[in-house]
């Protein structure tokens, strides 16, 4: 085994490369998203693309997939040995490129084989040729071996076998490289395995396969080598038999986390929140578990991380213990020893809670209105009158909230949406302010935003706790995480896997529960 | 910053929006004014007291839907039903003359809001989509029409009835409106302006101050002064303006008004802030409800009877308005201002036309036509801005 791989290896540095990326940079406003990676991949090879949320993968398969056409990026992109820049989409699967994202791109409506052929149906007189139009389908299917009719509706078919009719699509395309993001993140084992097989074999025919997944598990059994990205740059590549999981861990998360993080010296006062058994259902699947058994417990004046991976269920607690989940919940709920029940937003703002939601724009915020207006939104009623709104006390405490925030901006009735990302998230931040909390739940407050605002979002966070509020923070971004936290409790796949004081939680230990490695012993 | 002036009072854009559009307004009416140039009116017969008293008549119904049908629009959800509600409810009114004058009105605006409360339940705790719960509506309700009254036309009895459609009231009285309605806007301001101090926050200069009295008190001397050349002011027009100002006040000064636009502008945003949508949604419904009894009873009373296909095509009037005057069928924008403003906007189209003796095929092209220019001007500026 360890001679074919190594066999393997040889060769593939021997050969040129299919496809290289040569110091990609990105920036976005405010961010520098890529700064200078590259990456090469050969034919036959699968390579798995690693790196905690933020640091760059998805960016730099948009560049691939030609999301971000030619001029928005820098950087060359080398197929074939020759420049190519893609100017759209299109272009790049002309080119052969297929990317499989993790939301699926499929007519729910249509059956497997008009899925697969969607807007390129053989025709004849410019009539949709049924007979062929089957008989292809059914050749792909041949080819990868699956048991489905082309004829049943993909509305019929599982996460897994929608996952495979992607596949074919893109083979019946005539792609060469094949982009799977997050290809598992829905499946069940057995489907994993027919993926696994199927990956396999398309490797075996030729086909240059890019892996991304968080799964570091996966990423080991599947992969020929691996590549590390981190804060937008390449840590490393190397072949995936003379590495191992640790050392992958330890590439991921890296980083000198003390210097942005200012030790905080935070009162912990008596326990302001307690859940206890808190278990969350998917809403579309009854009886597959979200969150199952979750407990914890929050301190007047302490910072409780949750760390996860997407997917862990850390959002859809969050959202549960607001009172804003749509599927089954059950657990007991106290505040200040009490016990009580959140059956909607409402009953969880009357308790002191404040949520700061993850995606700001879908959540958090109505873009076209002025940042007074979100500001004051949640909690109206104690700025102004029950009835009749106080437009002058409403002014006067978003322009205080807005100068203690530092909110830049021309004036509080500024447009929401034409904010920077990091202003628009302490107008959220500051409409859960004016609610009066006694505690603050925090999901991804920092996504998508400056390293400068960050840093503003890190003080403030500090300061409220200094200020005695209770804050349950969740981050997919482990420094963040582990910075700023008292005590951190890691979930993986709806189950709490780890528990860790401020000095126990390393980085290598919290990613260890995150990916499912390790597990608290109970 | 903090030497910063807090509080600016500056132009917002939806103010420059209606600006424009009370610019076109004025344009429209300009042109009709020049356009009714006629050897027996050197002036223009279109501004003159009595066609615009009869103008603002017929703006009326539609003025008193429009704002019913901007509180929907804005919570993101639409009304199709109420052409129907208008003659159901007038059809019933008609029809219980005997019982009684209160009786019979009150029982137009009781059939309103039930209908609306029936309408609002199924869209918000239902789910079903408002466009098709009140599709139906429209021809559910005329059907019941239809039984209810064999299909025959019901004439108006009770003269007092028949006035609340056709009517004035006594000039004198319309001074004293106007003077009650100037020391509104006198008191208001002198209080916002204290309320300003009081906060902190920046106020606005006497003079400025004193210019936001001035001006509208000389237009409403101006217009009662119009009116009582033609009789005084339509009784009508007087509840227009009344539903006009509660629905500014409503939209504007009230919790119950910010949370629509909230919901309309971003419902995930709206329910995670606490605020109960189907709660809202159901009350705009009502509300709705109340103004479709209302334009039912001003309806009937102006016509004089109660037919089967009374209020047909009125919801598209209705929607119409509000959409000429800024507001967004996607919900969370648009004003009670704006909407009064487009009802006015179609009126004076349809008005003058007539004046005119353009041909009615050409009169629903340009209307269609302005629709449309409205949106897409609209639009333009948005992208622009």
């Amino acid at each position: 085994m360890s001679t074919e791989l190594e066999t393997r290896n040889s060769k593939l540095e021997t050969i040129g490369a299919l496809l290289e990326m040569k110091s990609i940079t990105k920036s976005f406003p405010g961010v520098r998203a890529l700064d200078g990676v590259s990456f090469n991949l050969q034919s036959s090879e699968i390579h798995a693309l690693v790196g905690e949320n933020g640091a760059g993968k998805s960016t730099l398969i948009k560049i691939l997939a030609g999301v971000y056409p030619h001029p928005e990026y820098g950087g060359e992109i080398v197929l074939d040995g020759s420049e190519r820049r893609f100017a759209s989409v299109r272009d790049s699967e002309k080119a052969g490129i297929a990317v499989i994202y993790q939301e699926l791109s499929l007519v729910k409506e249509l059956n497997f084989a008009e899925n697969i052929f969607l807007g390129r149906e053989p025709r004849r007189f410019g009539i949709i040729n049924g007979e062929e139009l089957y008989s292809r389908a059914q050749k792909l299917l041949d080819e990868l071996q699956l048991q489905i009719d082309p004829r049943t509706p993909v509305i019929n078919l599982g996460i897994g076998q929608q996952q495979l009719v992607e596949i074919a699509k893109a083979l019946s395309q005539n792609a060469r490289i094949l982009v799977l993001d997050e290809p598992t993140a829905a499946l069940t084992d057995t489907e994993v395995e027919t993926l696994f097989r199927i990956l396999t074999d398309l490797r075996a025919r030729g086909v240059a396969m890019i892996y991304i997944s968080h799964k570091l598990d996966e990423v080991f059994r599947i992969s020929d080598r691996v590549t590390v990205l981190r804060d937008g740059k390449t840590i490393g590549t190397s072949a995936t038999s003379q590495t191992d999981e640790p050392r992958i861990i330890a590439q991921m998360v890296g980083r000198e986390v003390d210097q942005i993080f200012p030790e905080a010296k935070h009162e912990r006062g008596e326990v302001v929140f307690e859940v206890r058994n808190v278990t969350v259902e998917d809403p579309s699947v009854p009886g597959k578990r979200l969150v199952d058994r979750v407990g914890f417990s929050v301190r007047k004046g302490e910072v409780l991380g949750i760390a996860g991976l997407m997917g862990s269920g850390r959002s859809e607690l969050l959202m549960a213990l607001f009172g804003a989940h749509s599927g089954r919940k059950s657990g007991d709920f106290f505040v200040n020893g009490k016990q009580i029940a959140i059956n909607n937003p409402n009953e969880a703002i009357s308790h002191g809670i404040g949520f700061v939601t993850e995606d700001r724009k879908r959540y958090g915020l109505i873009l076209d209105q002025t940042i007074l207006r979100n500001m004051t939104l949640a909690g109206l009623r104690n700025l102004s009158g029950r009835f009749i709104t106080d437009e002058d006390a409403e002014a006067a405490a978003g322009e205080r909230a807005s100068s203690d925030l530092r909110i830049k901006a021309t004036s509080v009735f500024t447009i929401a949406g034409t904010l920077s990302g990091g202003n628009q998230q302490k107008v959220v931040l500051a409409k859960w302010l004016l609610t009066n909390p006694r505690m603050l739940f925090l999901d991804e407050p920092t996504r998508g935003i400056d390293v400068g605002a960050k840093q503003e979002i890190y003080a403030q966070i500090n300061r409220l706790a200094e200020a005695g509020l209770a804050i349950v923070l969740v981050s997919s971004e482990l420094p963040e995480v582990l910075g700023l936290s008292d005590r951190v409790i890691v979930l993986h796949e709806g189950r709490v896997t780890g528990e860790f004081t401020r000095s126990e939680a390393t980085p290598e230990a919290v990613m260890s529960c995150a990916t499912g490695r390790a597990r608290l012993a109970a | 910053m903090p030497d910063q002036p807090i509080g600016r009072l500056k132009l917002r854009t939806s103010a420059l929006r209606a600006y424009t559009m009370l610019l076109a307004l004025i344009v429209i009416w300009l042109f009709f004014q020049w356009a009714t140039i006629d050897p027996n009116h050197p002036y223009g017969l279109f501004l003159g007291a009595i066609n615009f008293s009869k103008l603002l008549q017929q703006t009326a119904v539609t003025g008193v839907l429009a704002v019913g049908m901007l509180m929907v629009i804005v919570s993101g959800n639409i009304d199709l039903s109420i052409g129907a509600v208008v003659g159901l409810a007038g059809g019933i009114a008609a029809m219980t003359q005997g019982w009684g004058l209160l009786p019979c009105l009150a029982l137009a605006i009781v059939i309103g809001v039930l209908i609306g409360a029936i309408q609002g339940s199924l869209v918000a705790y239902l789910n079903i989509p408002a466009f098709i719960v009140t599709l139906g509506g429209l021809q559910a309700w005329r059907g019941i029409i239809l039984k209810l009254t064999k299909g025959a036309t019901i004439p108006v009895e009770l003269p007092f009835f028949r006035s609340l459609g056709r009517d004035f009231i006594n000039p004198r009285i319309g001074f004293v409106l106007a003077a009650i309605a100037i020391a509104a806007i006198a008191w208001s301001s002198i209080r916002r302006s204290r309320a300003r101090k009081r906060h902190g926050l920046q106020t606005a200069s006497l003079a400025s101050t004193l210019t936001r009295i001035i001006i509208p008190s000389i237009v409403i001397v101006a217009f009662i002064f119009l009116m009582n050349q033609a009789g005084g002011v339509p009784i009508p027009v007087i509840f227009l303006v009344a539903v006009a100002l509660i629905g500014a006040f409503l939209t504007t000064n009230t919790t119950f008004g910010r949370y629509l636009y909230a919901i309309g502008g971003n419902p995930d945003a709206a329910r995670l802030s606490g605020i109960n949508l189907k709660r809202y949604i159901l009350a705009a419904f009502c509300l709705m409800g109340v103004l479709s009894g209302l334009a039912a009873i001003l309806h009937t009373a102006r016509v004089g009877s109660a037919s089967p296909d009374a209020g047909t095509l009125m919801e598209l009037d209705a929607i119409a308005s509000c959409v000429i005057g800024g507001t967004s069928l996607m919900g969370g924008r648009g004003t009670v201002f704006g909407a009064v403003l487009g009802a006015l906007i179609l009126a004076s189209l349809d008005n003058g036309m007539s004046l005119l003796n353009v041909e009615n095929w050409a009169q629903y092209v340009v209307k269609g036509g302005v629709l449309v220019a409205a949106v897409g001007f609209d639009m333009f500026g948005r992208r622009k801005g």
